[in-house]
Formats: C-alpha cells, sequence, structure tokens
C-alpha cells in the first residue's frame, strides 16, 4: 500500500496536475479571458501595510519559483562543471530559500491576515481566492520546515533525489518516484502540496502568472486598433 | 500627414444647470452593475471644490498625465515602462475606493417590511462592499454639490493656483461653476500608455478610446495614468472600466446618452480631422502654456481641398468629410476660439472642450463701479475669477480665455440690443475680431442650439463595421455581453470560480409574508 500511494503520489499525480495545469489554462484562456485578470483587492483596502506586504510577497515568490525552477532541474554535472560542489549547491539553496522564504513570508502574513480579516477584503473574496492564499502559505511554511531537516545532512544527497526526481518526471522517465520513496515526510507534504497548487492553477487567479507583461517594455505608448 | 477623424465634443459651461441628467442617465445606462456603484462615467462637480475622486486635478498627489523629461520626451508622470512594471504589485499611485467614496444602498424594502412601530420606519444605508450598516455617510459622488463643505476645504482646489483665494471664502465674493467631467478621449491618452497589457486603444476610425476586457488583466495602472480620474477600477470583476462615449450609438449617428438628455443644451459633438503625425510633436512642447495652441494646430481645417482631397486619399469616408465641414465642435474650437481642452498641461491632448462659464457681475457692493468696456462688461469685473478658469482651461494663459468670453458678452450685446433695443450695434463685435455674420453663426449653435446644430455624427459605413456589429444585429448574435463572447452571458459561477456578476448579496431577504 505504501508503495503504491508513492507510486501514485510521486510517479503518477505529477502528469495528472501537470495535465490540468497546461489544459486547465490554455481552455480557461480560450473560453473565458474575461475571468482571467489578477484579482487586485487594492482598491478596497490600499493600506501602507498591504502595499508592503504585496510586494515582499510577490519578489519572495518570484525569487523562490526561480530557485526552485534552476535548483532542481540543474544536473549535477552540470553545476559541478563550473566548480560548485553539491554540499555548496545545499548551501546556496538553504541559504537563498530561507532569504527568500523569510520575505514571502513576511508579506504573505499580512495578506493572508488582510484577507481573512479586513471585512472589505473578506465580503469580496470568492472561496478560490482564500484557498488559493492559504495553500500558498501552507506551502510556503511546509518549505521552510524543509529547512531543519535540510541542515542534519549537508552532503547534498536527499536534494540530489529530489532533483533527480525532478528531472525523471518532466523528461517522461519511469521510475521517478523511487527517488524520492525514502526521503522525509517534510519533503513529500511539499512536493503534494506543490501539485496541488499546478492542479488549483486553472481554476484560480493565479491564471495572472502567465501573463506578467513582458512586452509592455517595448511596446510604443500609443495603441490604435484599426477596424 | 497622416490624416485620423475623431468625434469631438464641447460642453458650453456657460449654460450648465448642474441637474445632472447626465450623469443619472449614464449610469442608468453604463455603471448600474455591482462593482461599478462608485463609478461615474460622467459625473458633475459644483467647482471650487476638491472634485471626485478627491484632489483629482493635484498631480503632486496622483502623478496622472504626462511629464516632459529635460531631453525633450515625455513619458507617463507615473513612470517609465520599467517603472511601472516594478509597481505592479502595489500601485503607490492609485486612489482606493475611499478617495472616491464608499458606494451604498439603503433598505428600502425595511419601509414596506417594517412591523408596526410608534415611530416611522427608515431606509438605512447599507455598505455595497460589504453589506454592512453604515451609521454616517462620510463623503459622496456629488459631496460639495453647490458649495457644500467648508471653504477651507474646497480651498485646496488646484484651479486656486496664482489666486488670492482667501477673499473668495467671503460670503459676498463667492462664486460657483458647474463641471460636467467623463472620459476626455485624448489624442494622447496616458492610460493607454500605461498599460501593461497594451488592452487600451484607440479607435482608428472615430478616435474613441476603449478597454479591451478580454484582454485587460487588472493590473491597474490606467487608473494611475489618467489624470482625469476616468478610469475605473471595478471590484468585482478585476478590470478597469470606462467611459465608451456610447459608441454602440454614435456608430449609428446617435448622440451619446450624456449629450442626448442634456436638458441645458450645452453639449455638442462632431467631427474633427486631425494629422496624426503631429500629435507627438504637440504634446511634448516645452511651455506648459503653450499646450492649447500647439494642439489646435493638430487638428485639419475640413474645408481645405487640399486637406479634403488628402483625407479621401487615406480613406477617410465622404460622408466624415461632410460632417467635419458641419462640425460644431470645429467651429467652436477653431474658428470663433470659444472652446477648450480641460487641463492641457497634462499633455493628453484630451477631445472633450469646453467654453468657459460667464457669470454675474461683481453686482450689490461694487453697483455703480462696474468696468464697462464700451458696451460689454469687463471680464475683469465678473465672480469668477479669469485666472480661475485659465488654470483649468488653459494652463494658466488668461489672454485666450478672456477673449472667448469677451466674443460670449460681445454676442450677447448685440443680440440684446437687436432683439430687446430694435438696433443694430455692429461696434461692440469689432473689438472682440467678430463680424454680424459670424456672431449669427454663434448665436444659432450657441444660444438657440438646434439638437440637429448641436449634433452631427455621421454614421459608420455598414460595409466597415461589420465586425462591431455581429454581436447585435447579427442572426443568432449573443447580444450584448461583457467579453466571453455568448459564454459569459450567463449569470451562474462557472468552472473557473467567476461569481455571478448580477449577484446583489446585501438586501436581506425575507421570507413571503403570509396572507393574513
Amino acid at each position: 500500500m505504501e508503495i503504491y500511494l508513492n507510486q501514485f503520489f510521486f510517479g503518477v499525480f505529477p502528469y495528472i496536475a501537470g495535465a490540468i495545469f497546461i489544459l486547465g489554462s490554455l481552455l480557461r484562456y480560450e473560453r473565458g479571458q474575461y475571468t482571467w485578470r489578477a484579482m487586485s483587492s487594492q482598491t478596497l483596502n490600499n493600506s501602507r501595510a498591504f502595499r508592503w506586504g504585496s510586494v515582499m510577497f510577490h519578489v519572495g515568490i518570484i525569487l523562490l519559483f526561480f530557485g526552485h525552477l534552476f535548483g532542481l532541474l540543474t544536473p549535477p554535472e552540470v553545476y559541478q562543471a563550473i566548480g560548485i560542489t553539491t554540499a555548496a549547491k545545499q548551501q546556496i539553496a538553504i541559504w537563498a530559500g530561507g532569504i527568500f522564504g523569510m520575505i514571502c513570508l513576511a508579506g504573505m502574513t499580512i495578506l493572508v491576515w488582510r484577507r481573512l480579516f479586513n471585512e472589505r477584503v473578506r465580503a469580496n473574496s470568492a472561496p478560490a481566492d482564500t484557498f488559493i492564499l492559504v495553500l500558498l502559505y501552507l506551502q510556503l511554511l511546509t518549505g521552510l520546515a524543509t529547512i531543519a531537516v535540510s541542515v542534519d545532512h549537508p552532503d547534498g544527497y536527499v536534494m540530489v533525489q529530489l532533483g533527480s526526481w525532478a528531472q525523471s518526471i518532466v523528461t517522461f522517465q519511469a521510475g521517478a518516484w523511487e527517488y524520492v520513496v525514502d526521503v522525509h515526510w517534510i519533503y513529500k507534504l511539499h512536493m503534494f502540496l506543490g501539485m496541488i497548487m499546478f492542479t488549483a492553477f486553472p481554476f484560480s487567479r493565479l491564471v495572472h502568472i502567465w501573463s506578467w507583461p513582458v512586452a509592455y517594455v517595448r511596446r510604443a505608448y500609443q495603441v490604435v486598433r484599426a477596424r | 500627414m497622416r490624416i485620423r477623424a475623431q468625434i469631438g465634443k464641447v460642453l458650453n459651461l456657460d449654460k450648465c444647470i448642474g441637474c445632472h441628467t447626465c450623469s443619472v442617465t449614464c449610469k442608468n445606462v453604463w455603471t448600474s452593475r455591482e462593482g461599478m456603484e462608485y463609478a461615474w462615467f460622467n459625473n458633475v462637480e459644483t467647482k471650487p471644490g476638491i472634485g471626485y475622486p478627491k484632489e483629482w486635478e493635484n498631480q503632486d498627489r496622483w502623478n496622472g498625465g504626462w511629464v516632459r523629461k529635460s531631453n525633450g520626451s515625455i513619458q507617463p508622470k507615473i513612470g517609465g515602462r520599467w517603472r511601472i512594471l516594478a509597481n505592479i504589485f502595489a500601485n503607490p499611485d492609485m486612489p482606493a475606493i475611499d478617495d472616491y467614496y464608499e458606494p451604498w444602498d439603503y433598505d428600502y424594502g425595511f419601509l414596506q417590511n417594517a412591523p408596526d412601530t410608534k415611530t416611522m420606519p427608515t431606509a438605512r444605508p447599507r455598505s455595497a462592499l460589504t453589506g454592512k450598516r453604515m451609521e454616517k455617510i462620510e463623503w459622496g459622488p456629488n459631496w460639495e454639490e453647490i458649495l457644500g463643505t467648508e471653504f477651507k476645504h474646497r480651498a485646496k482646489d488646484y484651479n486656486f493656483e496664482g489666486v488670492q483665494k482667501e477673499i473668495y471664502g467671503q460670503f459676498e465674493n463667492t462664486f460657483m461653476m458647474y463641471l460636467p467631467r467623463l472620459c476626455e478621449h485624448c489624442l494622447n491618452p496616458t492610460c493607454v500608455a500605461s498599460c501593461p497589457s497594451g488592452a487600451i486603444y484607440k479607435r482608428e476610425e472615430d478616435g474613441i478610446v476603449l478597454i479591451d476586457q478580454e484582454k485587460c488583466r487588472g493590473w491597474r495602472m490606467c487608473v494611475s495614468g489618467c489624470p482625469y480620474k476616468k478610469i475605473y477600477y471595478n471590484w468585482k470583476t478585476g478590470k478597469s472600466e470606462k467611459c465608451i462615449f456610447c459608441y454602440p450609438r454614435i456608430e449609428v449617428g446617435e448622440p451619446t446618452v450624456c449629450s442626448e438628455t442634456c436638458v441645458g443644451r450645452i453639449r455638442y459633438l462632431g467631427v474633427l480631422l486631425y494629422d496624426a503625425d503631429r500629435i507627438e510633436g504637440a504634446a511634448s512642447v516645452p511651455n506648459e502654456q503653450d499646450l492649447y495652441e500647439a494642439q489646435l494646430d493638430v487638428f485639419l481645417d475640413p474645408n481645405d481641398p487640399e486637406i479634403i482631397a488628402e483625407a479621401r486619399k487615406q480613406g477617410i469616408p465622404e460622408n466624415w468629410i461632410e460632417a467635419a465641414q458641419q462640425s460644431p465642435v470645429y467651429k467652436m474650437a477653431m474658428d470663433w476660439k470659444v472652446a477648450f481642452p480641460l487641463h492641457p498641461e497634462y499633455r493628453t491632448l484630451p477631445m472633450v472642450w469646453y467654453c468657459p462659464p460667464l457669470s454675474p457681475i461683481q453686482s450689490a457692493a461694487d453697483a455703480g463701479k462696474i468696468g464697462f468696456n464700451g458696451e460689454i462688461p469687463d471680464v475683469d469685473a465678473l465672480r469668477i475669477p479669469v485666472r480661475y478658469l485659465a488654470n483649468m482651461l488653459t494652463a494658466g494663459e488668461e489672454e485666450p480665455v478672456v477673449l472667448a468670453m469677451e466674443r460670449m458678452l460681445a454676442m450677447r450685446a448685440f443680440m440684446r440690443a437687436r432683439h430687446v433695443d430694435g438696433v443694430e450695434k455692429p461696434e461692440v463685435l469689432e473689438r472682440v475680431g467678430l463680424d454680424v455674420e459670424t456672431v449669427e453663426d454663434m448665436y444659432r449653435y450657441m444660444a438657440i442650439a438646434d439638437y440637429e446644430d448641436r449634433f452631427v455624427i455621421p454614421t459608420n459605413k455598414r460595409e466597415n463595421s461589420e465586425s462591431i456589429y455581429d454581436g447585435i444585429s447579427e442572426r443568432g448574435g449573443c447580444g450584448f455581453s461583457f467579453g466571453g463572447g455568448c459564454d459569459a452571458g450567463h449569470s451562474d459561477p462557472d468552472v473557473f470560480g467567476g461569481k455571478p456578476l448580477a449577484q446583489r448579496k446585501f438586501f436581506p431577504i425575507k421570507a413571503d409574508r403570509e396572507k393574513a
């Protein structure tokens, strides 16, 4: 049974989550662009605390995202080739993740508190808004909690296991789940919540992440449309 | 030369009676929806006052409009592209809903459902944001109506710049005027420039500025970019909305709702031809006081044969050229120079223009001391200080505003002499550079103001606007909907969590009373 659950959650579920994430996003973009927005509540409550909270949350989580992206998907041969040992990479990961995580935590604490206890914001939160914020908060907390476990094995072995799992998943190799079957449960919880996040992505306001407006920096200021 | 056409607008403030019919009809048609209760695509402010939203003209506070950089180019005052993107997580220049007002409704149902009591039942206010009781309403859409609130608050009005304002707080010297406001549908709109998504655009054929509700992602930069604060963030849909210049009506040759219903007949709609290549240069002139003249230079003379030939060549439809020749807006802005842009110093080249209001002569106390300039009273003797109007309409340059008001006074004096005294007095016109023929024309348009003269709107060519109508007029179309094609017409929450837009949650619903 334990084997089966490991197989399912770390071998099969990643593909279910990934499929929902990609197909769901495409479908929503095609069928319901009117609902595709950041859904800011700044106009309802524009306190200084909110502005700081929102900036810290976004900056923190974007850095964490890229940290995970490169940290998990860079093969050991690549970072070793540029002279970074596995142990050193784990130190980098712990420090970067810890610092970005604390920035994100500070901001997110403000945002969660505001969403739950600001009268106007709460009255105008869809269930999905609160759900996704609490999910991200739990995800952040479990992520920070993994640091406490990681410092116990500074050789970076577990980190390599996790990286191998992620690399196997994205390259469609069978048996990926075997890499993580023995890691501490806190990593597994963090991974599970992460996949829930991908699953919920197209059904929540998170879709605005796809739309970050890079094209703007090269666009002419004025836009004229001919009929 | 790139010739484009725009339906421009003039509001003759001299005739505005502040009845708010424009605002109410507009609201009933376009913004009586949840999330937009606080938004008035058209509102009428009593001036002097800080306005709606609070202090909207104070760009030190809101950073709307453009600034000219030392290298001669212009950029939005909220910052260049990178700066705008850097502020995307929390817009530091964004008015919150309290800067407009907290929207509310009343428990009208209680008037019918109240139990038997010794006192009259009352309909108490309830916040539209939270559904909770509002014990005290602190601010509203028209809080300063007819000089409401204390002078010391209203004195923050930006247009007092350079005016010794203290004396206007005294009862004997007080003055007021109405300022109806709507989206200016600028030639150089800052909202368009500051939209990171590129969702806001100007229509090539008629100049109407619209927000593509499908492409809007709710980054809110347009709210800050617009110096007139005429873009509203819909907190229910998470998208910004603005005045659409009633484009479905304009396309079929009908005036906008605000113009159609104006009981004072102060609103004029007409075509202006302009040279799109001159926009950037005009918006970048170094001196703010030159912006009004610079904008006049962007407009093209629709009676000039060369312009007509070039316009035809560039595909401007014949009925649009004809409409431009009949345009009341062109006459008032260009021929007679009695209409001005609102706050040209924002460098947006606005396209809704205003005739300055005449005001009572400082009477009673000063009787007998009125300065007369020949037949017409001295403009300096009018109650509203010229500098105040100039701050509003010409970036502080008084000369054009004085000339416009003198022309309007001369028209009155001439027509009064003709109709009341039965004498012709062409001499009153000479000093203000008018002749009898012109003043008769002015009288026809500004005083009589027949429907056909006020609104000269060419219809869009059917063959060119098919796509515009495919929702409404074509068989099997979806009719009017808020984006999402036929999809979003239904009101059930969809699988992606969209809440029903028409949901009203704050009326306590009681079970039907049993019949006695």
